[in-house]
């Protein structure tokens, strides 16, 4: 690696840019991951537009956190290291199967959906604005994700037990999504079990109950699959520093 | 085989919706997302419909000549033989 990496001495307001830049890029990576893999053509593009949506709101997110820390965008994506990277683990997950990623985008979606929509009353006016925006697109990522999950799940043998696992898994990683963030007040964890409960009834799935849950993301105590992932991720611009075209 | 569907798009209000082109989904719901995901991705759209493709009756392309062939002629059917008055304006 030819570039020395970053650290950011966050304040608090930037502190909750960061981690929801985080969550944001590492799963518009991971779903990014799809393209030229995907079941079919018309999902290719369905996941890669969400994928793009989900780029695009880490960016307005990574420059509002910039502006308040003097760092550019792409300084903070591709030159922090994992130990400072704060999204939560369920994001960097690798991408599993087709049943695994619309369930990690389905659960995680619902979340946002319910932080977006509160945070387009925020304080902060930047924050605000990012929501606005972001609110939209996340309806669509959950509509996208739910009608997908309920196919899975009432569909054939095979793919009930695929989403089945794929929620069995999941399971424990959705603690994160409600930890306090520095500033704003987190998702209602009940709000979202309301929100997610009928879709998975609607799939014949079974929701799993709440055990013990993973944490550690939000303090940059990662999984190794981050390691992996921001590798692949940073090392054009670490090899090239300033490459553009 | 998973089905086929038509789509169409209208770009603005006022206007008609136009064939745009064909997505495969098992069913309306996910036709209407395919078809917002495939065709609308540079702000082509206001309003999608998707029809399945097998509920298109199309005419036979051996018809050509009999259902076609017989207008050519009829060049009076061309709104060309009017003078517009100035006072019209575009038209």
């Amino acid at each position: 690696m030819a570039t020395t990496s970053i650290t950011v001495a966050a304040t608090p307001v930037v502190a909750t840019f960061l981690r929801l830049a985080d969550d944001a890029l590492i799963h518009g990576h991971r779903l990014s991951e799809w393209t030229g893999h995907a079941p079919t053509l018309e999902e290719e593009l369905a996941l890669a537009n969400i994928a793009l949506d989900l780029i695009g709101q880490a960016r307005a997110l990574y420059q509002a956190a910039g502006a308040l820390c003097g760092r550019t965008e792409d300084e903070l994506a591709y030159l922090r290291d994992a130990r400072d990277f704060r999204n939560a683990l369920i994001m960097e997950l690798p991408r599993g199967d087709f049943a695994f990623t619309i369930a990690r985008l389905f659960l995680t979606a619902s979340s946002a959906d319910l932080f977006w929509r509160s945070a387009e009353i925020a304080s902060d006016a930047d924050l605000a604005a990012i929501a606005a925006k972001a609110s939209k697109e996340t309806v669509y990522h959950v509509r996208h994700a739910a009608e997908w999950l309920i196919r899975l799940g009432d569909g054939t043998d095979e793919s009930h037990r695929r989403a089945q696992d794929a929620l069995d898994a999941l399971w424990p990683y959705t603690g994160e999504m409600f930890e306090p963030f520095p500033t704003e007040p987190p998702p209602s964890r009940e709000a979202w079990l309301d929100a997610v409960a009928p879709v998975v009834a609607r799939a014949t799935l079974r929701q799993p109950a709440d055990g013990w849950m993973q944490t550690g993301g939000r303090s940059g105590r990662h999984t190794e699959h981050l390691g992996h992932l921001l590798a692949e991720m940073q090392v054009l611009p670490r090899t090239h520093p300033g490459a553009t075209w | 085989m998973t089905p086929i569907w038509e789509v169409f798009i209208r770009a603005r209000n006022g206007l008609s919706h136009r064939h745009v082109g064909s997505v495969h989904a098992e069913d309306a719901t996910m036709a209407l997302q395919a078809a917002r995901d495939v065709y609308t991705r540079r702000g082509e759209g206001l309003s999608i419909w998707v029809v399945p493709s097998n509920a298109i009756t199309a005419s036979d392309p051996a018809d050509k000549d009999v259902l076609f062939e017989p207008t050519a002629s009829k060049i009076y059917r061309h709104p060309t033989f009017y003078e517009v008055p100035d006072e019209v304006g575009n038209m």
